[in-house]
């Protein structure tokens, strides 16, 4: 036998990696210092974002939060022996403008309410799976109560436009049998459009007679700031879906009309800027209508911001459309449906889920795009900062007013977009 | 789906044209065409009455008539006397001029930005996410007011630049001087000239062309400039068809030949030699009393434009592509590597030209948005289509309906160009399947 005491019986203790290659050094190395160039590279930017942010903190970090004037900033800055400082009393003063306009004080809570509903009635379509499905209710409740909430004026209102819709439906379920499916249709469609049109005012006008319901009104000159913004893409995303939709069904139609004129459409919104159209909402919009009406010009650039919005969702939802797999359109076809039943329950709710990230970031876009209304005289927070340096107090204010702005505008789109990113991921179904 | 039942060869009944799949879309198509004659129609009669109330016809004759303004940025001559169709055409140039310039800055930024943000340096990679957030998160329109008010308040005004002691002074050799009214850059000339106006040497520019003789659109093209560039044309076509050469003699022998100087040759030389013979030089704005004098001035609304559209696009065009790379699956990489290429040579034979094809149909709708977001000029004083042809003339004619409709047709019709050309280079550069 041969001696194997030489031979170990019992393995070594693992030993601890180098303390260059692990832990916060090791991360270092790999990540910044990780040739001599990258370590050049990375000490000249460090210098420089220390030296941008010791500047900028010094800007923001100025106690001039209680002053009353420009002037009066001027003094605490040269009284702190600063060279420059930011003058944050005309946000204290103007925050609220800059948030609601000129909006009536004691009302401030409706817009902030309906922010909420707006929240509450997007749950259950955006985190279907977290939040009970009665939510739908007020969903389906939200696009009547909101212009009610803001503008105010009788209930009655309201309900008579969503008692239109009641009509289309019962129409569309007493006259299909009766006289056919596209004759039924067309008269779900005409009848709640005469309803609206001659019937709803004067019925309101009516009922508020005998039963008055309803709040204070508010015109919508008073309508400004952030608010202002928020509101013109709420509503303009809002109707641009339907109309979106139909635009996209016409593009993709066979019939040959009915696609060019969707085309036609979608184009020419397309390939304008949305300044132009914005110029049609207030110089021409009272031109085309017959003479007589008079849309307010907020109304007129919420219709033009609309038509704006749905050529852009049109495209979203083609794209959502082009992604679905022929198969389901066969499938829906093998299965006997029609056009219309094929798309509510096979198609639509699929193309609309994929389309959803796009969406939102046509919504951020629009969003974004709302400060144009300034341009034509609307008081959103660009216009407001311009009267706001028109007071002699703050005359000669910049960085504040528009760092403030921005900031809101950045804190909500990059809300919006990391959520239409991480429904992005979710949605995404092909393992790569 | 209904055609093995339809009743073949029955005679016709009015109801066939709902019910009987032959006839149906032809009626819904004939329904829709009349809806929408009839909306147009309602649209046109409203607007006539409108108008005739007013006391306004429809005419494009005001065009015809003296503008009676003043365009501080121009590229051809014009003066307020000219007529209006005049001064919209010089915003239709200025509305061009910010476009192009913008898109080369945008696309340049962008690839830099998008590259850098794949970098292995954590730090540069977070700086360009900041970046990127910062100006996609942010409308436009406030970065362009921003960019104004950076260059009005922080910029010294051009009298700072005056005295012995000047609290300013200019940069790049003397030649560029940087002011809160714009900044004055150096002019390139052709050919010496003393002060009568004669030349002196023999060294001299070739002069201009006058196009469209008398008519409202009518400008000069230099021909230098023309000869410029065609020999800078002829230069690139002659390096492609050497390159092509080399991949020929690659493809035959194995051993590609040193090409890289001939190529660089042919472009520069002959641009240099044609550049001496016609006297090129740049003339440095100086400054005379209280502002500066010669070299190119360039408006600070022109600057903060181009700025800001370029730096907000760019952020678009860097995510596009940063996704561009990275939709090239590593098995390509590793393919090429593995076929013994060098990582320069994969990133430019392999990656790229297959990230292209993801990159250019996006790239193409950012060029776009570029465009169409320059009409945001009237925001900064700008004279831009919409400046002259939207803003002053539609003031001062009270033209609405013309005006606004003709900007929107020339929006409409850059747009189309712009995409027409983009997707023909698309199709040129596509995967060609079998």
């Amino acid at each position: 036998m041969s001696d194997y005491s030489y031979v170990r019986t019992d393995m070594l203790p693992q030993k601890e990696p180098p303390v260059s290659t692990v832990g916060p050094i090791g991360w270092a190395r790999t990540n910044l210092f990780s040739g001599v160039f990258n370590s050049v590279v990375t000490v000249l930017m460090l210098a420089l974002v220390i030296w941008i942010l010791v500047n900028l903190l010094s800007w923001v970090f100025t106690p001039t939060w209680a002053a009353q004037s420009l002037s009066e900033c001027r003094e605490i800055i040269a009284a702190l022996g600063k060279e420059h400082g930011a003058c944050w009393g005309v946000i204290r003063e103007r925050w609220i403008q800059l948030l609601f306009g000129f909006y009536p004080s004691e009302l401030y809570w409706r817009p902030i309410l309906t922010l909420i509903l707006l929240f509450v009635a997007m749950a259950p379509i955006l985190f279907s799976e977290r939040v009970p499905r009665q939510l739908l209710y007020v969903s389906a409740a939200f696009p009547f109560l909101a212009p009610w909430l803001m503008w105010g004026g009788t209930l009655w209102l309201p309900l008579m436009v969503a008692f239109g819709i009641v009509i289309g439906y019962a129409v569309l379920k007493v006259l299909s049998p009766v006289i056919g499916t596209l004759g039924g249709t067309l008269a779900a469609i005409i009848l709640p459009i005469l309803c609206w049109v001659f019937a709803a005012g004067p019925v309101a006008q009516g009922l508020h007679g005998i039963i008055p319901v309803g709040i204070q009104g508010v015109e919508s000159r008073l309508f400004g700031g952030f608010m202002l913004s928020v509101w013109i893409g709420v509503v303009a995303i809002g109707i641009s879906l339907p109309l979106g939709i139909v635009l996209a069904l016409g593009r993709q139609s066979d019939l040959m009309i009915v696609k060019y004129m969707s085309v036609g459409f979608i184009e020419f919104i397309r390939g304008v800027p949305l300044i132009t159209l914005l110029f049609v909402a207030s110089t021409l919009l009272n031109i085309f209508m017959p003479p007589g009406t008079n849309f307010d010009i907020i109304l007129r650039v919420m219709i033009m911001a609309t038509l704006f919005a749905s050529a852009y969702m049109a495209e979203v939802i083609r794209g959502g459309l082009a992604a679905l797999p022929r198969g389901q359109y066969e499938a829906a076809d093998a299965l006997g449906l029609d056009y219309w039943r094929a798309q509510r329950l096979i198609i639509m709710p699929q193309a609309l889920k994929i389309s959803i990230p796009g969406i939102v970031s046509t919504f951020i876009g629009l969003f974004k795009d709302t400060t144009l209304v300034s341009i034509i005289g609307l008081l959103d927070p660009l216009g407001l900062s311009g009267s706001i340096r028109a007071d002699a107090n703050w005359n000669g204010i910049v960085w504040e007013l528009y760092g403030f702005i921005a900031l809101l505008f950045f804190l909500s789109c990059f809300a919006m977009s990391r959520y239409s990113m991480h429904l992005e991921r979710k949605l995404r179904t092909d393992h790569r | 789906m209904t055609t093995a039942t339809d009743p073949q060869g029955s005679k016709f009944r009015l109801s066939m044209l709902l019910y009987d799949s032959r006839y149906r879309s032809a009626t819904i198509q004939i329904i829709a065409l009349v809806l929408f004659l009839v909306l147009i129609g309602w649209l046109v009669s409203n607007t006539l009455s409108n108008l005739a109330s007013l006391g306004k016809s429809v005419g494009f004759d005001f065009l015809g008539l003296p503008a009676g303004y003043d365009i501080n940025q121009r590229l051809i001559e014009y003066n307020s006397r000219d007529p209006h169709l005049r001064a919209a055409f010089v915003g239709l140039l200025n509305t061009l001029l910010v476009a192009f310039m913008g898109c080369v800055a945008a696309t340049i930024v962008g690839i830099i930005v998008g590259v850098l943000r794949l970098s292995n340096n954590w730090l540069i990679a977070r700086i360009m996410t900041v970046y990127v957030e910062m100006f996609r998160n942010v409308p436009v329109l406030l970065w362009i007011v921003f960019t104004m008010a950076i260059l009005i308040e922080t910029l010294p005004p051009p009298n700072a630049f005056r005295g012995d002691d000047p609290e300013a002074r200019m940069i790049v050799n003397d030649s560029i001087a940087l002011t809160n009214r714009g900044f004055y850059i150096p002019e390139p000339l052709f050919g010496h000239v003393d002060e009568e106006g004669n030349a002196v040497g023999w060294r001299q520019g070739i002069g201009d062309v006058h196009l469209f003789g008398d008519s409202a659109v009518a400008f000069d093209v230099s021909l230098d400039l023309v000869a410029i560039v065609a020999i800078l044309t002829a230069g690139i076509l002659i390096a492609r068809l050497i390159g092509q050469r080399a991949d020929r003699l690659q493809a035959a022998t194995g051993v590609r030949p040193r090409t890289w100087h001939w190529r660089l040759g042919v472009i520069v030389v002959p641009t240099a030699v044609v550049l001496w013979l016609l006297g090129f030089w740049l003339s440095s704005p100086e400054l005379r009393g209280f502002n500066f004098d010669g070299g190119t001035y360039m408006r600070n609304s022109l600057i903060a434009l181009w700025l800001a559209l370029s730096l907000y696009t760019a952020a678009f065009i860097a995510e596009i592509v940063r996704g561009g790379i990275l939709a090239i699956s590593p098995g390509q990489t590793e393919a090429a590597a593995a076929l013994g290429m060098r990582p320069r040579r994969i990133m430019s034979l392999v990656v790229l030209p297959q990230a292209l094809r993801v990159i250019i149909p996006p790239l193409i709708s950012q060029y776009l948005n570029l465009t169409k977001n320059s009409s945001l000029a009237i925001a900064v004083g700008y004279m831009d289509l919409t400046g002259t042809l939207m803003g002053i003339t539609l003031n001062q004619t009270g033209r609405e309906l013309e005006a606004v409709l003709l900007t929107m047709l020339i929006y409409l019709g850059i747009s189309l160009a712009i995409s027409a050309v983009m997707n023909a280079y698309n199709n040129a550069v596509r995967l060609k399947e079998r």
